[in-house]
C-alpha cells in the first residue's frame, strides 16, 4: 500500500478518528492537570480547537469524523445515568438542601434565559436566532428540541450550548472566587444550572460535593428550562 | 466493568421508554438517573451496603470513572459545533456578549439565591 492509498484508508477510517479524539484529550487534558487545572486552560476548548483544525486541514468531514467519536459521545446517556451514584452518596447533603436548590433553580434558570435574549435583542439580533439562544444553558439534546420546536436553529443551539458551556466552565471558578463563595455546595449548583455538563465536569475536577450539585442542578434545568422558555418568548414578546 | 454498564444502560433505556410512551418532557438519561437513584435507595433497604461497598462494587466503579472523564465526552459534538460556526459569527459580537454577560449572571444569581435560601433556613454558617 502506498502512502496516498494508506492516508485514504486512515482518514475514512472510524478507528483513527476514535483514537485521535482520546490521544488530542489525553494530551489537553494532561496539559490542564501541569497547569494544575488553571480554568484557562479548558481541555474540551483545546481538543475540540485542535481536532476542528485537523478535520480543515486534512478535508475530512464531521460525518465522517464522528463514525469513530460517535462511540465517545454515546458514552454521554449512561454518563447522565451515572450522576446518580454521587447524588446517593450525598443524599443527606441533598436532602437539606432542597429549598436552596429550587428556589435558586427557578431564580437562576429565568435569569440564564431572559438576560441572553434581553442582550442580544437590544443588539439588533433577529427572532430566529433569539430562539435558538433561548435554552442555551440546558443539555444540547434537549436544548436542539425546545429549539426545534418554537422554530429556532438547532444545529445554531448546538454550538451555542457548547460555547455556553465553555465560557461557564472557564468563568465560574475565578468568579467565585472573587466572590469568596466557600459554599461548594452552591458553586457546584449555579456551576450545572448556567453551563450544564460542560460546567458539571469543571466542577468535578474542583471538588466532589460540586460535580454532585452540578450534576443536580443539571438535571433539574434539563426539565424546567423547556417548559418555561415558551413563557419567557411570549412575555418578552419575542 | 460490564455489570456496572449494563445497570446504567438498563436505567437509561427504561429512561427513554418511559419518556416516550408517556410523553413526558424529561430527557430518558435524566430519568435513567432519576431510576438509579430509587433503585440504590430500594437495594440499601433489602440488603443494607456501606458506602465503601458502593465504592467499590460495579455501579461505583463504572459510575466514577465515566463521571473522571465527563468532559472528554463533550468533545465529539464539540467539533461538530466547528462547522456551524459560520452561523455564530454572522451575529458573533452580539451573541459573545450575550454568552458572556447572562453566564455571569446566571452564575452570580444562583449562588446567590442559593445562599441566601440557606440563610433563611438559619444555616448561613455551613
Amino acid at each position: 500500500m502506498n502512502s496516498p492509498t494508506l492516508w485514504v484508508y486512515l482518514a475514512s477510517s472510524p478507528l483513527f478518528w476514535l483514537t485521535a479524539t482520546l490521544v488530542v484529550w489525553v494530551l489537553a487534558d494532561g496539559l490542564a492537570a501541569a497547569s494544575k487545572r488553571h480554568p484557562l486552560v479548558n481541555p474540551v476548548l483545546i481538543s475540540i480547537v485542535f481536532i476542528g483544525a485537523l478535520l480543515a486541514a486534512s478535508g475530512v468531514s464531521y460525518k465522517t469524523y464522528f463514525d469513530g467519536a460517535q462511540f465517545v459521545h454515546f458514552l454521554l446517556g449512561p454518563a447522565t445515568v451515572a450522576l446518580g451514584v454521587p447524588l446517593y452518596r450525598h443524599r443527606q447533603l441533598v436532602a437539606r438542601d432542597l429549598l436552596p436548590m429550587a428556589a435558586a433553580l427557578g431564580v437562576g434558570a429565568l435569569v440564564a434565559i431572559t438576560s441572553a435574549l434581553l442582550i442580544a435583542r437590544a443588539m439588533g439580533v433577529p427572532r430566529e436566532v433569539l430562539v435558538s439562544l433561548a435554552p442555551k444553558s440546558v443539555t444540547a439534546g434537549v436544548a436542539m428540541a425546545v429549539t426545534e420546536a418554537l422554530g429556532g436553529i438547532p444545529s445554531l443551539t448546538a454550538a451555542l450550548v457548547i460555547l455556553t458551556g465553555i465560557t461557564g466552565a472557564i468563568v465560574v471558578t475565578p468568579l467565585m472566587n472573587l466572590l469568596r463563595m466557600r459554599d461548594y455546595a452552591a458553586r457546584g449548583f449555579a456551576a450545572g444550572l448556567a453551563a450544564h455538563g460542560i460546567g458539571t465536569a469543571r466542577a468535578f475536577t474542583v471538588d466532589p460535593i460540586a460535580g454532585t450539585f452540578a450534576g443536580i442542578a443539571m438535571g433539574l434545568n434539563a426539565v424546567f428550562t423547556p417548559l418555561v422558555v415558551p413563557l419567557v418568548l411570549t412575555w418578552l414578546k419575542i | 466493568m460490564v455489570r456496572g454498564l449494563s445497570i446504567l444502560l438498563v436505567c437509561q433505556l427504561i429512561g427513554e421508554v418511559m419518556a416516550r410512551g408517556l410523553h413526558l418532557p424529561v430527557p430518558g438519561p435524566v430519568l435513567g438517573l432519576a431510576l438509579l437513584v430509587a433503585g440504590l435507595a430500594l437495594w440499601n433497604r433489602l440488603r443494607p451496603f456501606s458506602d465503601e461497598a458502593l465504592v467499590a462494587g460495579p455501579v461505583g466503579q463504572v459510575s466514577l470513572g465515566l463521571l473522571a472523564n465527563l468532559a472528554l465526552l463533550f468533545v465529539p459534538a464539540g467539533v461538530g459545533v466547528v462547522q456551524y460556526m459560520g452561523l455564530v459569527a454572522a451575529h458573533g459580537g452580539a451573541l459573545a456578549v450575550a454568552l458572556l454577560v447572562s453566564t455571569t449572571l446566571t452564575l452570580v444569581v444562583t449562588v446567590g439565591v442559593f445562599r441566601l435560601m440557606k440563610r433563611v433556613q438559619g444555616r448561613a454558617d455551613e
